[in-house]
């Protein structure tokens, strides 16, 4: 039904996908695996028309399809659910139901059409109780998911696209969400059904094809019969290999942070100096909210200790003065002035350092600026350009030389390579274990298993907000944290 | 008055120096050769009365009130915000210092008493956007239509004469120093502090990081919350300086001054090129902005034009600039 074959994608510095070949049958729920960065999202975004293919051809229903829009590829009957629902909160469900292709005549809408198609689409997907003019915004995420379903299904999608769906819902909610997508599959249409949960894919899938890197490295294995160990192996078995500085020889110095039950009973745990604490955990296990609690940026219940006496959690500028630091996960949205210089968006989180009653020292700021693009080989070597003209990897080393500037004790990294190429990667990691022998604590977020293992001292273990184990990184390998966070959810 | 201005402009900004600074110039050359234009037809349909001096005079002490509170509003919209109840705050300013008992006190207490108020009025406008969560637009929308109020009352909607023993601040547009008012002199010092604290201060620098991405400002271990405040109670100050500007000029604080002022400063600043989402902008900009509009006026008066030709002239003239602009922005970001 759906043919991809040889697909290649390229971003500047980095080739998303590698000659993928994807192989979907009618009426057939088809689970696609791989870790972060693995090309999943890029693949999906192809099939969806957000992105086009550099090469490759693609077959849908036995005809060429190029999608150039989402709405052309939602015409196609294509239709994607993605993470973050794209409902529009103040319409009702029949109006997000039928949002673009609502039954109009002469520019008035049709509302009781309306409603009658969208109580018809509803039942099909077994919840009449979904009343159609009910506001989205006041329906639970579960329920939110179902009109995004719904939604799908009046453009006569014959295939859908779920992109971890099971992640925003409660164990009952997957079995119904199963159920639906059985009823979806049994009426031929195909479902491409993307998880981390393992047991899950068992659940529901027919077959599995699995990303890794950028390349696909098994197409439609049974899903129900392939070993869990295979799987797991054929995920991790790398390619591309990192280089990770030697960890530091001398034992960690005094404890710089430690909380107790942060964000939820059991989560506890130390930072010292010159240790690099890794988090490992899904997206939505709860590392990132650990690192907003200790910075302030978020409320949350527990108690955290910086050198040895707890602090009420603050807002982020007095925790910077206490000496945090903070690069954020979404490097656009939450860390850089992209209209601004490096220079400026380097200084931004010491502007005081650099100033006397409030006059900026502009001479000693880009001195300072020039000083760190130097240390951390941030090219172009020109801290004057604006920073939106820098590569991602560069982008990245800018925010960290953010709090390179002054006497910072302890750092928080979340995502620090999310978008850099493996090049400038092997840099990042050089410089963070640079700061770490210098006797700054840094704990540490990232998707990627290898990394946490490769770059940190030792490994907090995060599954569904709790923290499931700790031990030093030399004595875990990615199997073993893999199966610890991907252990599935259908099982408590 | 347009030369120094421009060179002034080239190493404004936080931009600097890199090759966005040509474009940047280019912009306020696009704005200057507007100002050039203008008074090429100034000076071909009324040769005569134009180019006079007092004709000059009278464009900038016209141009002192509104350009001092559009200093301030500049700082709000850079920093992401907006301001509506300038005028309105102004108004309130002359009132309470002109009343019988504030001039008791004297010149020199009036004045202050008009600081006073203007910041005190930002200020409540700060507190309710940055720690009551209100949207600007509805925090000072409802600063206009109260702070107006007010100023009825206090008056009893009757205009204050500022007494004649305290005439030394109507001195203030009366006194020439070179043959321009003291007023006028105010005015250029509030845009030279202004530019000063803009791009030299870490106020200022924080004012762009507010307005350009709050959630990085954020991160990066800014105040934003005690920023934004100070933002509106730096937008009253320019208020309360604007109302004693006023209060020279016309002798008198009465509830009905700076009627649309907040219009006309909005549009000085949005023609001067700064961003209404915050971030981006430049002083000589808004001021630049603000000669321009105040130079149709006086092209319109003095060709004794239609007022209601004026405002037509006049929001044509923010659509062209806006128009012209996001094309510059275009090109840069390409």
């Amino acid at each position: 039904m759906l043919e991809m074959r040889g697909i290649v994608k390229e971003f500047p510095g980095v080739r998303a996908l590698d000659h993928v070949d994807l192989l979907v049958r009618a009426g057939e729920a088809h689970c696609l695996l791989g870790q972060n960065g693995a090309g999943k999202s890029t693949l999906i975004k192809i099939l969806a028309g957000v992105h086009r293919p550099d090469e490759g051809t693609i077959t849908f229903n036995g005809a060429d399809y190029r999608p150039s829009s989402p709405l052309h590829a939602l015409r196609a009957g294509f239709a994607t659910i993605y993470q973050e629902l794209d409902l529009v909160d103040g319409l009702s469900v029949a109006e997000n139901i039928l949002l673009g292709h609502e039954p109009a005549r002469l520019g008035f809408s049709l509302r009781g059409r309306a409603n009658a198609v969208a109580r018809q689409v509803l039942a099909r997907l077994g919840h009449p109780e979904i009343r159609p003019t009910t506001e989205v915004g006041r329906l639970s995420p579960a329920a939110k998911q179902i009109v995004s379903m719904a939604r799908a299904l009046s453009h006569e999608a014959k295939l859908i696209v779920m992109d971890e769906p099971s992640a925003a819902l409660a164990h009952d909610e997957v079995a119904n969400l199963f159920r639906i997508i059985r009823e979806l599959t049994a009426q031929g249409v195909a479902v491409i059904y993307i998880s981390h949960r393992l047991e899950e894919i068992r659940e529901i899938g027919d077959r599995v094809t699995v990303l890794k890197d950028g390349r696909t490295v098994e197409v439609g294995l049974p899903a129900r019969d392939t070993p869990t160990d295979r799987l797991v192996s054929l995920m991790t078995g790398r390619t591309v290999e990192y280089l990770f500085p030697p960890r530091a020889s001398r034992p960690p110095g005094q404890e710089i942070l430690r909380v107790e039950d942060l964000t939820g009973p059991g989560v506890s745990f130390s930072v010292r100096e010159g240790e690099i604490v890794g988090l490992a955990g899904l997206v939505g296990s709860g590392r990132t909210e650990i690192l907003e609690a200790v910075y302030g940026a978020r409320r949350a219940a527990g108690r955290v200790y910086l050198h040895g006496r707890q602090v009420r959690p603050g807002e982020p500028h007095t925790m910077v003065r206490r000496g945090l630091g903070l690069a954020p996960e979404e490097r656009k949205a939450q860390a850089l002035l992209l209209d601004q210089s490096v220079t400026a968006n380097i200084t931004l989180g010491s502007l005081p350092g650099f100033a006397r009653l409030g006059w900026l020292d502009r001479a000693r700021e880009a001195e300072e600026a020039r000083r760190l693009a130097d240390l951390l080989a941030i090219r172009p070597p020109d801290p004057e350009r604006p920073i939106k003209t820098l590569s991602g990897g560069n982008q990245q080393k800018a925010v960290l030389a953010r709090w390179l500037v002054g006497n910072r004790r302890l750092l928080l990294l979340d995502e620090p390579t999310r978008g850099v190429d493996v090049g400038a990667r092997a840099e990042l990691y050089a410089v963070i274990r640079r700061l770490a022998d210098q006797g700054i604590g840094v704990l540490l977020v990232s998707s990627e298993v290898p990394e946490v293992l490769g770059l940190s001292d030792r490994v907090l273990v995060m599954r569904e907000g709790a923290l499931i184990h700790q031990a030093d990184a030399a004595e875990l390998d990615e199997h073993a944290v893999l199966d610890m966070i991907m252990q599935g959810s259908l099982t408590p | 008055m347009t030369s120094p201005d421009l060179k002034k402009a080239a190493p404004s900004g936080l931009l600097g120096r890199t090759g966005l600074t040509g474009l940047g110039q280019a912009r306020h050359l696009g704005l200057v050769a507007a100002l050039v234009l203008l008074a090429a037809v100034g000076l071909v349909t009324r040769p005569d009365t134009f180019a006079t001096t007092s004709n000059l005079v009278s464009i900038l002490s016209l141009a002192a009130t509104i350009g001092v509170i559009t200093v301030g509003m500049t700082f709000v919209i850079i920093g992401g915000g907006i301001d509506l109840s300038v005028g309105a705050i102004m108004a309130l300013a002359s009132v309470w210092a002109t009343t019988l008992a504030t001039q008791e006190f004297g010149p020199f207490v009036m004045v202050l008493c008009a600081l006073l108020v203007g910041t005190g009025a930002g200020l409540v406008n700060g507190l309710l956007i940055s720690y009551g969560r209100l949207v600007p637009f509805i925090a000072t929308l409802a600063m206009l239509v109260a702070a107006r109020g007010l100023a009825q009352r206090m008056s009893d909607r009757k205009t204050q004469l500022v007494q004649a023993e305290n005439t030394a601040l109507v001195e203030l547009s009366t006194t020439r120093w070179l043959g321009i008012p003291l007023l006028v002199f105010i005015f250029a010092l509030v845009v030279a502090l202004g530019w000063v604290v803009l791009n030299r201060t870490t106020f200022g620098r924080r004012t762009y990081a507010v307005g350009g991405n709050p959630e990085a400002a954020r991160l990066a271990g800014i105040n934003v919350r005690r920023h934004t405040m100070l933002l509106y109670a730096l937008s009253g100050l320019c208020c309360g300086i604007a109302a004693v500007l006023i209060m020279a000029r016309t002798t008198t604080g009465s509830s009905t001054h700076g009627d649309l002022y907040e219009l006309d400063a909005i549009a000085a600043v949005i023609i001067g090129g700064t961003l209404l989402t915050g971030g981006r902008g430049t002083i000589i900009g808004s001021i630049l902005g603000l000669l321009i509009f105040t130079l149709i006026t006086n092209l319109f008066i003095l060709n004794g034009l239609n007022t209601s030709d004026q405002l037509i002239a006049k929001g044509l003239i923010i659509v062209v600039a806006v128009l012209l602009q996001r094309r510059n922005l275009k090109e840069r970001t390409l």
